[in-house]
């Protein structure tokens, strides 16, 4: 009952819900079909839906803090590049003796550097427990103590944008380092197994599919829940007006820094999603072009409504797919396009298009 | 509008005439007499070679000094298959050769090819002799000075007392102080303290390798305690006076880094900081600069020293008016809307990366660098500086002082200031926002471009040139802060300098992740940058 008096007047998100469960039972069924069968979903499809899946939820992340505080964050991949470094902590771990060198315990980069024992930030990460933890921790310990100075400071508007995005860079040069203890250039890869499943299984693709779409539909209730809730509404006020929100007695700093800190965990998991999926994570996820994307991403769906980005993730990243694959030389062109029509003519998005529809009928 | 543009171009032509006053010397490979000392020397009679000697000689060449020190120490090389001179380190595979003339780098794949030019014994001493009398007669300083340092150390008595002789007779401070050192380096071995003591104080003032070699062997060996004392103040000193000049260096690689910093961002000064529009196809505007001065250098292959002062203000026009193009296609519906204005551009800057991807190829272009850009300038032995770099340095401020003449004492800066302080006042007094507009994003983007040129001759260019720049501009701007070009100055020179002295220790890419942590904590104390703009121009 309180589950669905979060979604009673958000029919995008009921749609949203819905299609998620959808796809939770009829994709596996689909997928365990004969490979003849004209319903047939191949493994690799399933594999690209999960990850699909992953930045959406990230796409989610990124319009709880742009679409409901206003905060144009240009450096949200690296929240989901930590997720996802965490995770293949986790993953290079699982490898074991199985690497190229054999060593017990060392990941193949580190022999290959001749170190010769584990960094201390490396300890514990062979219990899945200990590194879900930390998929939540530690980007929202960096998202916290990051927005503790900055919004203490009253860093805003395009001065915030750009210094998240310095963020970003930097940890984007730091994990290029070989002496950081991150696989360097090459990043984490090769993995494995997960918690004893090989990643290479029909089954555990299948599996971290259901694990994508179930962590979308949870993002997007919780994403509901602090919309629906006070705190959502004194976000909105801080969007609009933050200096009434700020004499009305408001503590802006302090509702901007709980909603970017929840939003970087959300993105840290999604991060985490994505990486046992693509196989790799390396410096590049934190790269400034990254996290622009996922803004534009949400802009195309449509800001302040979370199902709006989630669709306009999933659709920019089939185009992608699609040009990527049909039309190379196109893609950016058409990228480039989206982003200034988008701009130009849907102010509002995808999901502007429906609602005007609505207000209309 | 007539007299802004005039401005303008009064602006831009001084630009390019002050420029054009750098003479530009000919390149190696033009030389008549290098031309023929590499047939004479590739040739496989020994005649050729003594020829080329007296070739040499006769021609009072200023590298001939150094051709000879080459061809003593044996480092000249002649590729069979194509007859042209190359200097070898080591004849083996994978080794690289530099071309003696056209000074580009090869690498050796057969080294079978090479055949070194050797040189027999007659040949050497004439080498020699020639060096000595020569050189230490040479009517330009240069080659006095050059023989005297090639001499320097010389066990040879009589090339010591040639340069007594030359001493008594020299005219030139500089060369006679280098005298006067390569002497005491001999004298310090003898055995009369007076004039051992009177050398030291001599090598003490130099900062030539060779005369510290000298005083560290007479520390190590000498049983004079009093003089051992006073040679190891002397090395004290040498030491400090290096670490002085390292610094000096340090400071120069610093403000040449931050001029390039500043070229970068002046142009994103003007539209974000003037106008407020967040541009993230800056660095494609740049990326079009350099573009053009590759088209340009293609148009006008044997004019390579003018096609760079052709390429500024072609460099100015093309991005000028791509960026009045994206303005007057995208950014003027977006005013006052600076974070999709920030998207908008950021997709024109895909699609002009993927435009020149097409046109250009995605692979990276060689700008050449024009002769008289290239060479040093040297002040002693420890401290030279690059022309090129010291170029950059120039215009960047020539640039950033004709921007701020523009911003300052036009018509056009008036009306730029007015609208960006308080557009509705200003369009009630009559200017025409919408011109002023598209005026100031076409002269930001035109600088953009400029920078464009400056930047070909110092990186790669490439499709991906300009993302390279656009974090590093809009980290300038802010640190600065936004809207002050002053400030824009100030704070690309300290961002460059602060990098360069982090450098020697905490290695390139640590150093810039510092100054990117160091920008972000000061933006937290300091919110508006290093020269906030005050008043209530400054609010939202």
């Amino acid at each position: 009952m309180m589950l669905w008096n979060l979604i009673k007047e958000d029919r995008g998100g009921q749609i949203l819900l819905l299609l998620l469960a959808i796809a939770i039972i009829a994709v596996p069924m689909l997928n365990a079909l004969p490979p003849d069968h004209a319903l047939h979903i191949p493994t690799y499809t399933v594999a690209l839906l999960g990850k699909y899946l992953t930045l959406a939820l990230l796409a989610l992340s990124v319009d709880l803090v742009w679409g409901y505080l206003g905060i144009l964050t240009l450096g949200h991949g690296a929240f989901f590049a930590l997720g996802g470094y965490v995770m293949g902590m986790y993953l290079m771990r699982q490898i074991g003796e199985r690497g190229v060198y054999g060593h017990p315990e060392l990941p193949d980069f580190m022999v290959f550097l001749n170190w010769d024992s584990l960094p201390w930030y490396w300890t514990g990460l062979d219990q899945f427990w200990f590194a879900a933890i930390l998929i939540i921790l530690v980007p929202g310990l960096l998202a916290f103590i990051f927005g503790a100075l900055a919004f203490r400071s009253r860093v805003s508007g395009v001065y915030l944008s750009i210094i998240t995005q310095a963020l970003t860079f930097a940890l984007m040069l730091a994990f290029f380092r070989n002496e950081m203890g991150f696989g360097g250039n090459n990043g984490l890869t090769d993995f494995k197994d997960i918690l004893g499943f090989s990643l290479q299984a029909r089954e555990t693709k299948v599996g971290l599919f259901v694990a994508s779409a179930v962590a979308l539909a949870l993002g997007y209730l919780i994403s509901r829940a602090v919309i629906q809730s006070r705190l959502g509404k004194v976000c909105v006020a801080v969007r609009d007006a933050e200096s009434r929100a700020r004499f009305l007695g408001y503590r802006v700093e302090n509702v901007k820094l709980w909603v970017f800190t929840l939003s970087a965990m959300i993105a840290g998991v999604a991060g985490a999603l994505y990486v046992p999926q693509v196989g790799i994570i390396n410096p590049n996820e934190f790269s400034p072009l990254n996290s622009i994307e996922i803004v534009v991403w949400v802009a195309v769906g449509g800001r302040a409504t979370l199902y709006g980005a989630v669709a306009g993730a999933l659709f920019i990243n089939y185009a992608k797919t699609w040009f990527t694959t049909e039309l190379p030389d196109v893609w950016l062109f058409a990228l480039g396009a989206i982003f200034v029509l988008v701009t130009l003519f849907l102010p509002k998005g995808i999901a502007g298009l429906f609602r005007r529809k609505e207000a209309s009928a | 509008m007539k007299s802004r543009i005039k401005h303008l171009m009064c602006a831009l032509g001084l630009l390019v005439l002050l420029l054009c006053a750098v003479q530009p010397a000919f390149a190696k490979s033009d030389d008549p007499v290098l031309l023929e000392l590499q047939t004479l020397l590739v040739s496989s009679n020994n005649q050729d070679r003594t020829k080329a000697i007296e070739l040499l000689t006769q021609s009072q060449h200023e590298l001939a000094f150094d051709i000879y020190g080459l061809l003593l120490e044996g480092k000249f090389f002649f590729n069979r298959t194509d007859n042209q001179l190359y200097l070898v380190d080591r004849a083996e595979a994978g080794q690289s050769a530099l071309h003696f003339l056209d000074e580009r780098d090869v690498t050796i794949e057969r080294p079978r090819d090479f055949r070194r030019v050797a040189l027999n014994n007659a040949q050497r001493t004439q080498i020699r002799r020639v060096m000595a009398q020569t050189g230490l007669t040479a009517d330009s300083n240069k080659i006095r000075m050059k023989a005297v340092r090639q001499m320097m150390g010389d066990p040879d008595p009589e090339a010591l007392s040639l340069i007594r002789a030359a001493y008594t007779s020299e005219t030139n401070g500089k060369v006679r102080e280098l005298m006067a050192v390569a002497i005491a380096i001999d004298t310090v071995t003898q055995t009369d303290e007076a004039a051992q003591r009177d050398a030291i104080d001599t090598l003490s003032t130099s900062l030539e390798p060779r005369a510290r070699n000298a005083l560290n062997q007479f520390v190590s060996q000498t049983d004079n305690a009093s003089l051992k004392e006073l040679a190891e103040k002397g090395l004290i000193g040498i030491e400090q006076k290096i670490k002085f000049y390292k610094g000096l260096e340090t400071v120069y690689f610093g403000l040449s880094l931050g001029s390039v910093l500043v070229l970068a961002a002046i142009g994103l000064a003007i539209t974000f900081g003037v106008m407020g529009v967040i541009n993230m196809a800056h660095g494609e505007l740049i990326m079009i600069g350099a573009y053009t001065t590759f088209v340009i250098q293609q148009l006008m292959p044997n004019h390579i020293g003018l096609s760079v002062l052709v390429a500024i203000p072609a460099a100015f026009v093309v991005s000028g008016l791509v960026g009045i193009a994206i303005e007057r296609g995208v950014i003027r519906f977006l005013y006052g809307r600076p974070l999709e204005t920030l998207l908008a551009t950021f997709g024109i800057s895909l699609v002009l990366q993927q435009a020149v991807r097409t046109i250009f190829s995605p692979l990276n272009k060689t700008v050449e660098t024009p002769s008289w850009m290239s060479g040093m300038l040297e002040f002693n032995p420890v401290f030279a500086i690059t022309l090129n770099r010291l170029y950059i340095i120039i215009f960047c401020l020539l640039v950033f002082f004709a921007l701020l003449m523009i911003l300052k004492r036009t018509a056009l800066g008036l009306q730029v200031r007015a609208v960006s302080q308080n557009r509705a006042m200003a369009r009630a007094m009559g200017v025409r926002s919408e011109r002023v507009d598209m005026m100031t994003f076409g002269l930001g983007s035109g600088v953009a471009g400029i920078a464009g040129v400056a930047l070909s001759q110092i990186t790669n260019v490439g499709p991906n040139l300009g993302q390279a720049y656009i974090i590093d501009s809009f980290m300038v701007v802010v640190f600065g802060g936004v809207g002050n070009i002053w400030g824009t100055l100030v704070a690309g020179m300290t961002l460059g300098v602060a990098n360069k002295i982090m450098e020697p220790w905490a290695g390139a890419v640590l150093a810039k992740i510092l100054v990117l942590v160091f920008i972000i904590l000061f933006i937290q104390k300091k919110p508006r940058g290093l020269f906030p703009q005050r008043g209530r121009a400054a609010e939202g």
